[in-house]
């Protein structure tokens, strides 16, 4: 049974041979599960700070670029960017249904709920691999191959109004100078999106490989409604994940997307 | 040893959550496209898209991540203490780098 040791009355380790998930150094499983569901904040709390930093790059030289971060703005796909975050929005659902089934001992459910978090979580990697492709395609990746004045991913001729071009256009000097500085700031938008949303979608494939873990831990009968801590924990890194997304989804889709008068 | 009263939050909210979270997504993205003119001199669709992602974020972390109802008591606080850091680094990042080159 239990095995004590003790300094004075207080118990210093007590073992629970009992409950194989309760680990010695906690009391109850209470307490365990606190002192996980706090680690947890800690380390979400540094990710803030993480993202934090690349955000406040982001709003600086979108302060400074804004007619430029606008118009490689409005080449984003504002139905495909839509819709994945709808995806997201029912991947978290579905991750707060399988801890809400785990909670009432249902495993069947918390696996199904598992499996469908999976497929909504790789749909989501899926379209944003399709919107890169199409970055790739129209030399939207700030590589040699940059290019936004003329070709395939000419920004100029649908925003000139928005970039300056029209003050511009009758003074052949002053437009190839424009369209120089375009080119440059335009890069440095292009390399905040994919700075951006390429960090988030490797926290996106971190949680895909956690919940594959958590899905066959479910899947075995590991969780019981005392005990689900693993799944807890996985779910709140799941939602922040979602949570970025719900801002870099106005910021990076959103710049402007009035019509064009 | 007595078990824990976790609060278990009821299907039919979490049902109403991702409809909130699945309505704030398409009137962000409807509401965009009509011109909302200026608010103080900032793009007011702009505001307007990160009020509504903030209050989606805010809805997530209540119900989704059980901050509303978790019994760690340290879980708020922290919270709130990274947001305020972040808002520290936000703001007075953009305000100094936005009145360097003021005109």
């Amino acid at each position: 049974m239990s095995d004590s040791h003790t300094i004075g009355e207080a118990p210093l380790a007590v073992e629970h041979a009992d409950r194989p998930e309760l680990r010695h150094h906690f009391a109850d499983v209470e307490q365990q599960r606190n002192a996980a569901t706090l680690g947890m904040w800690w380390f979400l709390g540094t990710e803030i700070m993480f993202f934090g930093g690349m955000f406040c790059a982001y709003l600086i030289y979108r302060r400074w670029y804004f007619p430029e971060f606008a118009a490689a703005s409005r080449s984003l796909s504002l139905p495909i960017g839509t819709f994945n975050t709808t995806v997201l929005i029912c991947s978290s659902l579905t991750v707060a249904m399988s801890v809400r089934a785990a909670q009432l001992g249902n495993r069947k459910m918390q696996v199904r709920m598992l499996l469908l978090t999976l497929v909504f979580g790789l749909a989501f990697l899926g379209i944003k691999t399709k919107e890169w492709s199409d970055k790739y395609r129209e030399h939207h990746i700030p590589t040699f191959d940059y290019n936004v004045v003329g070709g395939e991913g000419d920004l100029i001729q649908e925003n000139k109004h928005l970039l300056g071009i029209d003050k511009v256009e009758n003074d052949p000097v002053k437009l190839r100078a424009r369209e120089a500085e375009i080119q440059q700031h335009t890069k440095v938008f292009y390399s905040l999106y994919f700075a951006l949303t390429g960090m988030h979608a490797i926290h996106m494939l971190i949680g895909v490989g956690l919940f594959g873990v958590v899905t066959w831990m479910a899947h075995k009968g590991r969780f019981t409604p005392e005990y689900h801590t693993p799944l807890e924990i996985a779910g709140l890194y799941w939602h922040f994940v979602d949570i970025v997304w719900i801002y870099l989804f106005p910021l990076l889709y959103l710049i402007d997307r009035k019509p064009i008068s | 040893m007595t078990e824990p009263s976790e609060h278990i939050v009821s299907a039919k909210l979490y049902w109403f959550i991702w409809l909130v979270l699945i309505v704030g997504t398409v009137v962000t993205a409807l509401v965009a496209r009509v011109d909302l003119g200026t608010f103080h001199g900032i793009d007011a669709n702009t505001v307007v898209a990160l009020l509504i992602a903030t209050f989606k974020a805010s809805v997530v972390v209540l119900i989704f991540m059980h901050v509303k109802y978790t019994h760690e008591q340290m879980v708020k606080p922290l919270l709130i203490g990274a947001v305020c850091w972040l808002l520290l680094l936000l703001i007075l990042s953009l305000t100094d780098y936005s009145s360097r080159f003021a005109g």
